[in-house]
């Protein structure tokens, strides 16, 4: 039922393996492992931040970085929401359509004032994460197929909401809510200092809560976790809506930034949250991850989606390609460090 | 978690869902049927009938290698990419006449399916996350192999593409052809035989002594290479190539046609056809929406809302 296929005899990460913890015992070999998995993702972002601004006297100034931020907020905030799915164990695919439609949500309620406009597509949102949530944990359903079909089904909730796409809802001007978006704080973009917040907030949530354990706990071996006392559907629904309610958010940054509600966003969103994640550090297979690793995820993919623009001759179509295989390859050398620190 | 929520479900209830789900998807297809031939006007023409045929075709050929994968316990997420990279291989090569251009075009399938098959059987990557990878990859190849959408002008794929035998479309006639070649292997053969034995239990097999990595590579090579021809048929019926456009969604509709037709997403057993009625379902509720003047929107939700339901009627599957 869960979304790792076969192995079903292979041992996952113990329930007990959170970020960094190693027993004392663990031989060198196999901390330099657990230090790949977990470091790999920024030293890849190092090294290419140092090529690309070796390679383009544009890429190290302060407007180029500030874009790269500023795009790369939203996306971040996705990948938070996905990063407490995937260490569950699950998987959330409806995560672009619900950004699009807090977009349009957002755009269309912030002629009501900030408080509407921030609202309507965090309830919305969590609403349908919180179905997802009760059709995954409660009937057992499997994550991938269920979001699946709330993306489509939000997708469609947007197509009505827009007279099938042909509106677009703008965001009036002076309002307070454009602030959120276009703002900015000591130089830095507003959706980037909340973006920041918010994975101080989530890190937190999930090294040093109750709640955060549970999420691990869950990952690691549903069924002893369930043994062990957490609450595994209540966590897994609780999961799911706060990815729903980041989505949302996102989204609704997203729309104060462009001043309106753009129908066509977010398609191809949920593969780059995941890429994003799954790069940070995150297993797939639950029960391992670091909220950080998915932010320098989220910057790695920026990066390289930048140096392919700057490039020029390139067509952006090659960023597909390469995005693609580094994700192959990251997989891959997770798969193997992880094979490698079981073995050991 | 399946102890979990099994406890639940009682016998008698099992049975009437097993029931629904094993011949739910058939009755689905006649109630749509009934509905359409008392409420939609015109509908009871042959024309629409081979329209309807033809538009289900590549869905379904791509749906036979998503059953596959799916029997595996996996699942191929990239078919809808590989149908734009058939597409635009089939346009680059076209020069050297449309039989060298579909033999490349279904290579490229192959190649793309032997890669996610690796990935899944050699370094043991979760199915999802290594055919999302050539998702993406794929896509975007397509996309530098042939920037933009260009018209295909070929007499023998347009012939392909329009032409029937006895008033039956080719595209009909391969789908039906590969669907029967599906089944076949699937029941009949050894290898068909291997895929359910690892679907149901991969330690199990592997202890059997089954070839399980090369059976799981043939499996995605096989769906990459149905999507391919997917993409070739759609390519000759619409006349152009548009990698940006063609088979965005198949995976979804393919994994639908699947589900709907009663193929466990837990694997060890394939419903071809099933999958066939599944894609026929699918394909009779879109026509059903769209020729009530419902927009599209609303063909969504009602999709969405099908697979919903059908993975919940199948949930409780697996007690054996």
């Amino acid at each position: 039922m869960t979304t790792d296929a076969g192995e079903a005899t292979m041992p996952k990460e113990a329930p007990t393996a959170q970020a960094g913890d190693e027993p004392p015992g663990a031989s060198r070999s196999e901390r330099l492992s657990a230090l790949a998995q977990q470091h790999g993702a920024l030293v890849t972002l190092v090294l290419a931040m140092v090529v690309a601004s070796l390679s383009f006297d544009t890429f190290l100034t302060g407007d180029n970085l500030e874009n790269m931020a500023l795009s790369s907020a939203f996306l971040a905030v996705v990948a938070l929401g996905m990063t407490f799915v995937i260490v569950t164990g699950g998987i959330d695919l409806s995560v672009g359509s619900l950004f699009a439609l807090g977009g349009v949500l957002a755009a269309w309620g912030s002629r009501y004032g900030t408080a509407v406009a921030l609202l309507l597509p965090l309830v919305v949102c969590g609403l349908v994460g919180l179905l997802n949530g009760l059709l995954i944990a409660r009937s057992g359903l499997a994550p991938f197929i269920v979001t699946l079909a709330s993306m489509l089904g939000a997708r469609g909730v947007l197509l009505v909401l827009t007279d099938e796409g042909s509106r677009t809802y703008l965001v009036d001007k002076g309002a307070f809510f454009t602030r959120l978006g276009q703002g900015s704080l000591l130089g830095v973009g507003v959706p980037v200092w909340i973006t920041l917040a918010l994975f101080v907030l989530g890190a937190v949530v999930l090294r040093r809560t109750r709640f955060g354990q549970y999420v691990y706990a869950v990952g690691g071996n549903e069924d002893a976790a369930a043994l062990m006392g957490a609450p595994v559907v209540r966590t897994k629904v609780a999961v799911y809506t706060v990815s729903g309610l980041c989505a949302g958010l996102a989204g609704a940054l997203n729309a104060a930034w462009l001043l309106s509600g753009v129908t066509i966003l977010g398609s191809g969103m949920e593969l780059e949250a995941i890429s994003a994640v799954v790069i940070g550090g995150t297993l797939l297979t639950g029960g391992f991850g670091f909220i950080s690793g998915s932010l320098v995820g989220v910057a790695l993919l920026k990066v390289i989606q930048n140096v392919i623009n700057q490039i020029g001759s390139l067509d952006s179509a090659y960023q597909q390609v390469v995005s693609g295989a580094f994700l192959a390859v990251v997989v891959i050398a997770q798969t193997w460090l992880g094979r490698r620190r079981r073995v050991l | 978690m399946t102890e979990l929520s099994l406890a639940r479900g009682t016998v008698d209830r099992d049975r009437a869902l097993r029931l629904l789900q094993d011949y739910g998807v058939y009755g689905g297809v006649v109630v749509l049927l009934l509905f359409n031939f008392v409420f939609t006007p015109y509908f009871a023409s042959a024309a629409n009938f081979r329209t309807q045929a033809v538009q289900v075709a590549p869905v379904l050929i791509v749906a036979l290698g998503m059953a596959l994968a799916i029997g595996t316990e996996g699942v191929d997420l990239s078919v809808g990419s590989v149908m734009a990279l058939s597409t635009s291989l089939l346009s680059l090569y076209l020069g050297y006449g449309p039989w060298i251009a579909t033999l490349i075009a279904v290579f490229g399938g192959v190649v793309a399916g032997l890669a996610s098959g690796a990935l899944v059987a050699f370094v043991g990557v979760q199915p999802i996350v290594a055919t999302l990878a050539l998702m993406v990859a794929a896509r975007g190849l397509a996309l530098v192999l042939l920037p933009q959408l260009k018209d295909v002008h070929d007499p023998g794929l347009a012939a392909l593409g329009s032409g029937d035998v006895l008033g039956v479309p080719y595209l009909v006639l391969i789908a039906a052809a590969l669907a029967l070649l599906v089944a076949f292997v699937v029941r009949r053969s050894t290898f068909g035989r291997q895929l359910l034995a690892i679907g149901d239990s991969r330690p199990a097999a592997r202890l059997a002594g089954l070839p399980v990595r090369r059976v799981l590579v043939v499996v995605y090579v096989c769906s990459g290479a149905l999507a391919a021809i997917a993409g070739v048929l759609a390519t000759a019926r619409l006349t152009a190539s548009d990698p940006t456009s063609l088979g965005t969604l198949m995976e979804l509709s393919a994994i639908t046609a699947v589900v709907v037709g009663g193929t466990p997403l837990r694997g060890g057993r394939v419903r071809i056809g099933g999958t066939v009625a599944g894609a026929v379902l699918i394909q009779l509720l879109t026509t059903t929406l769209i020729k009530h003047d419902l927009p599209p929107s609303w063909t969504q939700i009602a999709q969405a809302v099908v697979i919903v339901g059908a993975v919940y009627a199948a949930r409780e599957r697996g007690k054996r």
